[in-house]
This record gives structure tokens, C-alpha cells and sequence, in this order.
């Protein structure tokens, strides 16, 4: 097994909690968002990172990043430690490790031709101008998939998959080795998502890029992860080789996540884990294991509301946090 | 079969776009009918005029922008919908015929309570009072899953969470028992575990109250696990129809079948996607001939210049597609 490209230990990150009227007041308490997450991510791989809404995966990518500060934790990238990085070295940083974002229209300047969004990083970290960066934008389009009289185009006069191709373009545009994807695909219709997740795909094969693919749909993430972790309430609550996750899930959050996918054919109907109630508050997460109040699990026992599960190896690779993931449900 | 509840007959509703300058076909000839009790899935991917068809039913487009033909039928009890008076019309409209949108927190009211705003209907349709709407809201909610229910029903908007609120857009429409629902990607802003409690609730309510459901989707899954029909719609108009299980087993149209292979799997293994190449044609400029020749891998001569109709393709199927007529066309074997 090489070194990983990206250690992340007990990675925290907390919001102060909402404050009275006009943000007046001292804040009441905290918002755990993310709340001591470690993981890998090994060079050419893909990791995907799944979860609701609020369980504190686009924190937790941009927090590696380095775009939100750390409460505390650690991050190290090509053995640097993120974050005690300077200014200089920091951006330095950005040449390596890049991110896609989920709506490529907020996300690229309506004011700016391709030509201008893509040769502006190629400015900003002076790798080329001139000459040199037209032609660097010209092979960018092309390697996205697009052609070159895209250059000229505004946002607003391309679709969504085409706007998101230009994201992509603008991320590789300096050459990194690590990408973040925060939910690349999800604004796209299936078509289109097909095509760009495709892209990523070859992308990655042609430049031995590792991803960090954060997404909700267990399905989009299926088709492209190499290891999948699973988050709630801040937390890892699995982490497993994609093939063993979705095969043999060990945490019953996964399972429950798995069982509520729709299957696209009316003759492989499942049973429906239906979930009771929705994902507790961050700022008040319940004691013991945060999913014991929805947990489904048969031998759900007092331990689970008082003990919090670690997180430990239950079979090769695979990782749960749960009292009983020796014996799943 | 028993005859139809509701009746959608050539319906064309254009807009005028933003300069002024074109017309925006965004539906241009769709037919189709609903029948009681059944669910049938409306499904196409963004821009192919599955909402705007919803609306028009309801006649809640904005004119302008907006326009129904003339020419275009929404039958239901017998009367035309596009021809009733505004008073007559809204008599039916959230009372025989209701509607769940997408977004619960924007098709709420923010000001008032949850209560009010479920017991409206049942004041303005059937003319209970306001002690005997509340005590049928409170109803309502307890239908729709929403623990302790009178205590929530004071409740605004904001104080639920997503999941909760769609539970509240469900008892506002069903409150009246209406005989058709039409629901507009009603999961679509939720979580899955989220979703899974909806689609069960609308599921077990269809059991219970008997109506028909009009679901709105791009999403396959939830229609193969939700719909007894489903109608499949491109730019502007439906290109195939048929019972949902016949429809996964041999989609008929290109379109459906590319569609179909472009989503990815919990079933299947890890690999390569298909994808249907370009993106969807704008509503103001549809290409000529047949709408999807542009991404189709079987089109031919004809398919560039001449509009196909819509023909049986089989017991309760329809499909837009030449290859109906000459599937010798078909590449790589039938």
C-alpha cells in the first residue's frame, strides 16, 4: 500500500450556534458540524463521502482544505501540515489540491469568458501567459469535452453539464493531484450527470487524480468510489472498500441508507427500511451513539444511548461505529 | 376499462420569452388520460414541460408570459377545465383536484400557522367552521404522520423541518379528499430516508382515500417503484407510454432507453455509465423532424425531416419513434 496523499486525524470543526435577534447576544453553544473524523485518501483513489443534508460532509472537505479553519485536528497533504502553512506556501498548497463545486453557474463569474475563467489561474500561480496560456486553454476545453469556440462563451450561454465541464476544466487548469468534488453531479439532469461523471473517470485514469467525491446519492458515489465513507451528525459512522460497503454494509445507518435508494425496476421492489423522524440537531446531538433515537437495529440495547460505539476494524478494510457491527443486521 | 377521471387532450402551452423576440414551445401537443385509483408517472428530465403540463391543468400558468392554445382539452368530470369560468374552476381547484409542489417551504405561508393554512380548504370548500376545520386539520395531520398533532398545528412553517413540511403540503391537499392528486417532484428537496417516509405516506393515503396520483419525476426509481403507468416526455411532448412494468422490460423509444442505461445502479456493479450525448434542445428552437434525432444512435434520413406520430407500440403502449414502423433499423439488433 503506497503513503496516503491525505491524512486527516480528529478532524473538528464547530460553529458557534445561532445568536438572539440581529446576530446580538453571546452564541448558545455550538454547532458540531464536524466533530473528530479521520481518514485516508491514497494517491490515483477515489474516496467518496456520503450523507444527508447536515451531516457535515461539505465542512468536513472544505475544512481540508483549508477554506474554513480548524477547531482542531489535523490535516497533512504530501506530508505538509495544512495547517500551519503561511500565506505563501499555502497557495502554493492550492496548485495541489483543487475542488469542483455543485452549481457550476453560482460557482463560475458571469462576467467572465471561459477564456478568462480558465486563464486565470494559470496567472494567478504564473504558469503561463501569453501565447503559452491561450494555447493551455485550448487544450483544457478539449480535454473536458468541449470545443474551442466555447472560449468565448459566458455561462449564462452554455447548459449545465457544459458549465460544469468548465469547473472542471478551471480545477485542472493548474495541474492538481488531488480534487474535491462537492456533489459535482447532483444539479444535473441524468443525462448529463452520466456524461460528467464519465469525464471524471477518465480524467482520473489519464492523470492519476485522487478524489475526494462528497455526495448524497448512493448510486452516483457506487459507480465511482474505490472506498466509501459513510457520515452522521459529524461523525464516520463507516468506512469500507465500495464493493464491501454496499454488499456487506456493517453499520445499520448504512443499511438504512442503502434499503431507501429507489431501484429503477419494477420488478426488484425491495423492503423499505423506513427511518423514523429526521437527523437530530448538531448543536444537540444525542448522548451515546448519535443514531440510536433512529436506529432500526433489532438489539438496539440501553448501552446505545449512554456509549458512545468507536469507530474499529470489523473486517479487513472496513471500518463501523456501531455497538453490534460484528453482527449486522 | 372504466372511463377516465381525467382527460389531458392535445395540450399546447407556449410563453413568450424574455425579449419578446420567440415563442417557447415548452408544451406542444400532449395527450393523456388518468384513471381512477391509478398512479401514473409523469417523467422526463428538466425542460421537457412535465411541470408546465401540471400547471395547465390547474390553469396556474401566468398569462402572460404564458398561453394555452386554443384546441387544447383537460377533461374532467365531463367539463372542459380550460373553458370553466373562474369561479366554477376554482370549486374544483384544491377541492376534486389538488396539487403538491416541490419546494415545501416556499409554497408555505411563513406567516400563519400550519393549522390555518391546512384547515383553509376545508373552510373555503366545504364550509366548516372554524372550530370544526381546525378539529379536521388536527385530523389531517395525525393522517399525515405529524406527532402530536394538535400541538403542531400552531406551529409555523419554519419551526419543521423539510420532511414535516412536505407532510403539511400532503394534509392541505388531502384535506378536501380530493379524486386526483398531482404531485410535482414531491421528494425531490428531501433526504432518502426522508423520501422513503413520503413515497410509503403517499402510498398508504392512496390505499386509504382511493385517488388518483399524477407524479411528476425525472427520477426512474421512484416511478418503478411508485406507478402502475408512466408516460415519458421530451421537448415539449410525450414520446412513449406504457404500464410501468412493460416500460423497464423493453423501453420502446430511444430516448427512454438511453435514459434508462444513463442511470446509475445500486444493482448494478461498478462501471462505465451510458451516456446520451449533447443536452436537452431549447424550448424556443426544437430541432426539426423528430425532437430527439440530434442525440438518437438509430436515426436515419427521415428521422431529420419528418415529425414521427405517436403510435401503438404494443397492448397500452404508445411510442413517438419511426422504428415503430421499420424496427429493422434499429442498430445493434433489436
Amino acid at each position: 500500500m503506497s503513503a496516503p496523499l491525505l491524512e486527516v486525524r480528529d478532524l473538528v470543526k464547530h460553529f458557534p450556534a445561532q445568536r438572539g435577534f440581529f446576530g446580538m447576544g453571546r452564541p448558545k453553544g455550538v454547532v458540531r458540524a464536524v466533530d473528530g473524523v479521520s481518514l485516508n485518501v491514497l494517491p490515483g483513489e477515489t474516496l467518496g463521502l456520503v450523507g444527508e443534508s447536515g451531516s457535515g460532509k461539505s465542512t468536513l472537505g472544505r475544512t481540508i482544505l483549508r477554506l474554513l479553519e480548524p477547531t482542531a485536528g489535523a490535516v497533512r497533504f504530501e506530508n505538509q501540515d495544512v495547517f500551519a502553512l503561511g500565506a505563501d506556501a499555502l497557495r502554493a498548497l492550492r496548485r495541489r489540491m483543487q475542488i469542483v463545486f455543485q452549481d457550476p453557474y453560482g460557482s463560475l463569474n458571469p462576467r467572465m469568458t471561459v477564456r478568462q475563467t480558465l486563464a486565470e489561474p494559470l496567472q494567478i500561480h504564473r504558469i503561463a501567459s501569453g501565447a503559452a496560456a491561450a494555447a493551455r486553454v485550448l487544450s483544457l476545453l478539449e480535454e473536458v469535452g468541449l470545443t474551442a469556440d466555447f472560449a468565448d462563451r459566458y455561462p449564462h450561454e452554455m447548459s449545465g453539464g457544459q458549465r460544469q465541464r468548465v469547473g472542471i476544466a478551471r480545477a485542472l487548469s493548474v495541474e492538481p493531484v488531488f480534487m474535491l468534488c462537492d456533489e459535482p453531479v447532483s444539479a444535473l439532469d441524468v443525462s448529463v450527470q452520466a456524461q460528467v461523471l464519465n469525464l471524471l473517470a477518465d480524467l482520473q485514469k489519464k492523470r492519476r487524480l485522487a478524489y475526494l467525491f462528497i455526495a448524497h446519492d448512493l448510486a452516483v458515489v457506487k459507480h465511482i468510489a474505490d472506498r466509501v465513507a459513510v457520515m452522521y451528525l459529524g461523525k464516520i459512522v463507516e468506512e469500507a472498500p465500495a464493493a464491501k460497503l454496499y454488499e456487506r454494509p456493517r453499520h445499520p445507518y448504512t443499511t438504512s441508507l442503502l434499503s431507501a435508494v429507489p431501484i429503477p425496476d419494477p420488478a426488484a421492489q425491495k423492503r423499505r427500511i423506513v427511518l423514523a423522524g429526521d437527523i437530530p440537531s448538531p448543536s444537540n446531538p444525542p448522548p451515546g451513539c448519535p443514531f440510536h433515537p433512529r436506529c432500526p437495529h433489532p438489539k438496539k440495547d440501553a448501552r446505545c444511548g449512554t456509549e458512545v460505539p468507536a469507530l474499529r476494524e470489523v473486517a479487513p478494510g472496513q471500518r463501523a461505529a456501531c455497538h453490534f457491527a460484528e453482527a449486522p443486521m | 376499462m372504466t372511463d377516465p377521471l381525467l382527460r389531458v387532450r392535445d395540450l399546447k402551452t407556449y410563453f413568450v420569452t424574455e425579449h419578446g423576440t420567440g415563442t417557447a414551445r415548452a408544451v406542444d401537443g400532449v395527450s393523456f388520460e388518468l384513471q381512477p385509483g391509478e398512479t401514473l408517472g409523469l417523467v422526463g428530465e428538466s425542460g421537457c414541460g412535465k411541470t408546465v403540463t401540471s400547471l395547465s391543468i390547474l390553469r396556474l400558468i401566468p398569462e402572460p408570459p404564458g398561453h394555452i392554445l386554443p384546441g387544447s382539452f383537460i377533461e374532467f368530470e365531463g367539463r372542459n377545465l380550460l373553458a370553466l369560468a373562474p369561479r366554477d374552476l376554482r370549486a374544483i381547484r384544491g377541492n376534486r383536484i389538488a396539487m403538491i409542489f416541490q419546494e415545501p417551504m416556499t409554497s408555505l405561508n411563513p406567516v400563519f400557522t400550519i393549522g390555518d393554512q391546512v384547515a383553509e380548504a376545508a373552510i373555503v370548500h366545504q364550509g366548516l367552521s372554524r372550530k370544526d376545520a381546525r378539529a379536521r386539520a388536527v385530523e389531517m395531520l395525525a393522517l399525515v404522520g405529524i406527532p402530536e398533532p394538535d400541538q403542531r398545528a400552531d406551529d409555523y412553517p419554519h419551526q419543521l423541518s423539510g420532511g414535516m413540511r412536505q407532510r403539511v403540503m400532503i394534509a392541505m391537499a388531502l384535506i378536501c379528499h380530493p379524486q386526483v392528486l398531482i404531485a410535482d417532484e414531491p421528494t425531490t428537496a428531501l433526504d432518502v430516508t426522508i423520501q422513503a417516509q413520503i413515497l410509503e405516506l403517499l402510498d398508504r393515503l392512496q390505499r386509504e382515500l382511493g385517488m388518483a396520483i399524477l407524479l411528476i419525476t425525472h427520477d426512474l426509481g421512484i416511478v418503478a417503484g411508485a406507478a402502475d403507468r408512466v408516460v415519458v416526455m421530451y421537448a415539449g411532448q410525450v414520446v412513449e407510454s406504457a404500464p410501468v412494468k412493460e416500460l423497464f422490460a423493453r423501453p420502446a423509444h430511444p430516448y427512454t432507453e438511453g435514459l434508462m442505461e444513463s442511470v446509475p445502479r445500486l444493482d448494478a456493479q461498478r462501471s462505465r455509465l451510458h451516456a446520451i450525448p449533447g443536452s436537452v434542445p431549447a424550448a424556443t428552437a426544437w430541432p426539426a423532424g423528430c425532437r430527439f434525432h440530434p442525440r438518437c444512435p438509430h436515426a436515419w434520413d427521415k428521422c431529420r425531416t419528418e415529425e414521427p406520430p405517436l403510435p401503438a407500440a404494443g397492448p397500452g403502449r404508445t411510442a413517438r419513434c419511426w422504428l415503430v414502423a421499420e424496427p429493422a433499423r434499429r442498430k445493434g439488433g433489436a
